[in-house]
């Protein structure tokens, strides 16, 4: 190894579970016959509706029209018939207001998206522009836009540029994948990041799981002399991904509680979001599609597909070979962080980086016990928080000392309810506890 | 040892009458002057501390009116009614003030375990507005009760239960009306309605029929037939939305809708 594997304080070790899918060569899901937008698949103001039921759409054609800075435009992903516009089941939950298009099947894209190779020559304005027109959310699963993040207040200088390949969440292969299959595009996709923020060091940040990954970057990398750009092997350890961790992991900086990466010259962004940031720049090619990992114990055959944004996940799961007989759970997302789904009729959206399907026994969740004072939490926690001490506040509705320890700190990645041998349901009681805080600051009405 | 045992009784006693002579001095001295009034309103209020008056607890209403000097209302207290106001204001030596109408708290959901199905299995913690935030709650419909009694634990007077049903059930003679339940339920189930009104609506959803129908049985689908004058020709009731609002909550010519309501979405109340 090249590196000393860095890392962060606390932390857990969930099973990998990637064997299931990291040797699945990326398949393309044949285009699905219907797709379901919908105008909220980022952070911030859904989208606009800019076509009516019963109008033609086109391949990458703009349908939904951001509405202030903190949204993103989305696309029609098939070239078809507008059949609605309604809301509908999203996998974040809700009905959201969603663009069904019936597709006519011939895939007719909106204008030729050819690549343009003097694509570096555009200004910092205009890539940005193609960026917001793109409709780039961080494909990660956080879903900010991407536009937004480009844009620091110009007080904020950011000098170092982390491209996350880490995928720490146990059985997502779609980062992975994406990395073995186009490193070169991933490569530019920093390069164009690095140049719309003038950053002069860029971190390709890849857990050490994925030693083919870092070897073939690390490869690329030297062969072009690319000397500003580094790979880092990480530890293997949950949540290596997270923002503030991979900061604190690569160049030793503590993002403050409260602040952006931002507060200490960093951005993170997400291979996958590099990858879409090359070709909206290149091409002019829109986020139409993306990588999803479809695994676990209840899908026959696990994959990695490419799948159009807007396919619904029951479309995805045929393709796979369908469902297991004792499948009991399907998660949007990894298993840590993901959100359990009971409608097969959800669309894949920007964010959904996997579909991971879990048998009966391991979707039973045990009856939560009295906490044991055991403190396992406490240390794995990553943002140095008391998970326990937390939990009986918020139990206990005590919401003010609930703030005073720092409870809108909590990343919600569940190391504390992972280890706690009690099966307190800490994630939960944060977010609740969180909404609850966000409800006592508001002033009065 | 006798001196022993004499010096130290005679110190410590000695340092005993110094202490107490110093508080004594200190309690004349720095007194602080507590308006009696506001002990004798404490003394009137039922003490629930449930907030209906908008101030932190009832001492906390005591205090306002007696430093107001009778500027802040004193027909406040939802609980106590018309005789706790009459009793304050009597002590502020003011007139008293016409009484508020009784009020009582009503279950606006009719969906209950078997007319309004789950649609996944909820483990998450107990808490109506915690299974709000999980994909916005396991019930079909994504306006009714979600039964896991928000409601029934923040009641301060113990009026409401949680029935076998899945809805929970207000009881009417304990109930005093402070709205604490109103406030608690995420979901905009409980309503405060006069004591009067015998007749309201047990639905809040605000879906189209076709969705309504899916997911509850006894759901309003907005149909707008109780509204109609030939149901209601006194125009007790009005459409508002998808849903209907009755505009007379004592007209004759409720019942009629009741029963006209191919839904059966209102309730009667005993
Ligand atoms: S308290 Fe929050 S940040 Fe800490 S381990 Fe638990 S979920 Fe993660
Ligand atoms: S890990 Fe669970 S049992 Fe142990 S201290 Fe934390 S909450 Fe309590
Ligand atoms: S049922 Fe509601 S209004 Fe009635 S006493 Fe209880 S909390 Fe107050
Ligand atoms: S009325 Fe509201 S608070 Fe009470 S159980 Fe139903 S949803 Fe929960």
């Amino acid at each position: 190894m090249w590196f000393k594997s860095k890392s962060f304080k606390g932390g857990v070790h969930p099973p990998e579970n990637k064997a299931f899918s990291d040797n699945k060569v990326i398949e393309k899901l044949p285009l699905p016959e219907r797709v379901v937008i919908p105008l909220a698949q980022h952070i911030g103001a859904p989208a606009e509706p800019i076509v009516s039921v019963g109008d033609e759409v086109k391949t990458g054609q703009k349908i939904g029209q951001s509405k202030g800075f903190v949204s993103v435009p989305c696309h029609a992903s098939i070239s078809g018939i507008v059949k609605k516009i309604e809301p509908r089941p999203h996998p974040v939950g809700g009905d959201v207001l969603a663009i069904e298009i019936e597709g006519d099947g011939n895939d007719i894209m909106s204008q030729d998206f050819d690549f343009n190779p003097d694509y570096m020559v555009q200004s910092v304005d205009e890539m940005k522009e193609n960026i917001l027109e793109a409709g780039i959310a961080g494909m990660g699963g956080a879903t900010f836009p991407t536009h937004v993040k480009l844009s620091p207040p110009p007080d904020k200088t950011i000098d170092t540029l982390i491209l996350n390949g880490a995928e720490c969440e146990p059985f997502l292969t779609s980062d992975a994948r994406l990395m073995i299959e186009f490193p070169k595009e991933i490569i530019e996709g920093l390069r164009i990041l690095m140049k719309i923020l003038n950053c002069k060091r860029g971190y390709i940040a890849i857990e050490k799981n994925k030693p083919n990954a870092i070897s073939l970057f690390h490869k690329l990398i030297n062969d072009s002399k690319q000397s500003d750009i580094n790979v880092v092997g990480l530890k293997v350890k949950y949540p290596q991904g997270a923002e503030k961790q991979l900061i604190k992991a690569i160049v030793n900086r503590n993002v403050p509680a409260g602040g952006l990466p931002m507060d200490v010259g960093c951005l993170v962004q997400n291979v996958g979001t590099a990858k879409a940031v090359y070709d909206a720049i290149s091409k002019k090619l829109p986020l139409i599609e993306r990588v999803v990992t479809v695994t676990g114990k209840g899908i026959k055959e696990p994959k990695n597909v490419l799948a159009r944004i807007g396919t619904p996940f029951q479309q995805v799961i045929d393709f796979c070979g369908g469902l297991t007989d004792d499948a009991a759970k399907i998660i949007n997302g990894g298993p840590m962080m993901g959100i359990a789904q009971f409608d097969l009729e959800v669309p894949v959206i920007k964010g959904t980086s996997g579909i991971v399907i879990l048998n009966t026994k391991q979707a039973i969740l045990p009856q939560p016990q009295p906490c044991i004072s055991c403190a396992r939490c406490v240390d794995s926690c990553p943002m140095g928080l008391m998970p326990n001490y937390l939990a009986t506040l918020v139990e206990n509705q005590k919401f003010e000392q609930a703030k005073e320890f720092n409870i809108k700190d909590c990343i919600e990645c569940g190391s504390c309810s992972y280890v706690c041998p009690s099966k307190i349901r800490h994630v939960h009681l944060f977010k609740f506890g969180k909404m609850h805080v966000a409800k006592m600051m508001k002033p009065a009405a | 040892m006798d001196t022993v045992i004499i010096s130290s009784i005679l110190s410590i006693g000695g340092m005993g009458l110094l202490f107490g002579a110093g508080l004594a001095f200190a309690s004349k001295k720095f007194a602080i002057e507590v308006d009696p009034k506001i002990e004798e309103i404490i003394d009137n209020l039922p003490g629930a501390n449930c907030g209906a008056c908008g101030y932190p607890g009832c001492s906390g209403y005591a205090e306002a009116i007696a430093k107001s000097g009778a500027e802040v209302a004193i027909d406040l207290c939802t609980p106590g009614g018309a005789a706790v106001s009459a009793k304050i204001a009597e002590i502020m030596g003011i007139s008293a003030v016409e009484a508020k109408e009784p009020q009582v708290a009503v279950v606006q959901c009719r969906g209950n375990h078997e007319k309004a199905p789950k649609r996944f299995h909820y483990h998450g913690i107990t808490d109506c507005a915690a299974a709000e935030l999980i994909m916005k709650g396991d019930k079909g419909c994504v306006y009714g009760c979600l039964g896991l009694g928000t409601c029934v634990e923040s009641c301060p007077f113990g009026a409401m239960i949680m029935g076998s049903d899945g809805l929970p059930i207000v009881l009417e003679d304990k109930c005093t009306a402070c709205g604490v339940c109103v406030a608690a339920c995420p979901r905009g189930i409980m309503a405060l309605i006069p004591r009067s009104q015998k007749i309201f609506l047990g639905c809040v959803s605000q879906d189209k029929a076709k969705k309504v129908k899916e997911v509850c049985s006894v759901g309003c689908i907005g149909c707008s037939l109780c509204s109609k004058p030939k149901v209601t020709p006194s125009g007790s009731i009005e459409m508002n939305g998808n849903l209907p609002k009755i505009v007379n909550p004592t007209a004759d010519d409720l019942p009629m809708a009741v029963e006209k309501c191919p839904t059966n979405s209102f309730v009667v109340r005993k």
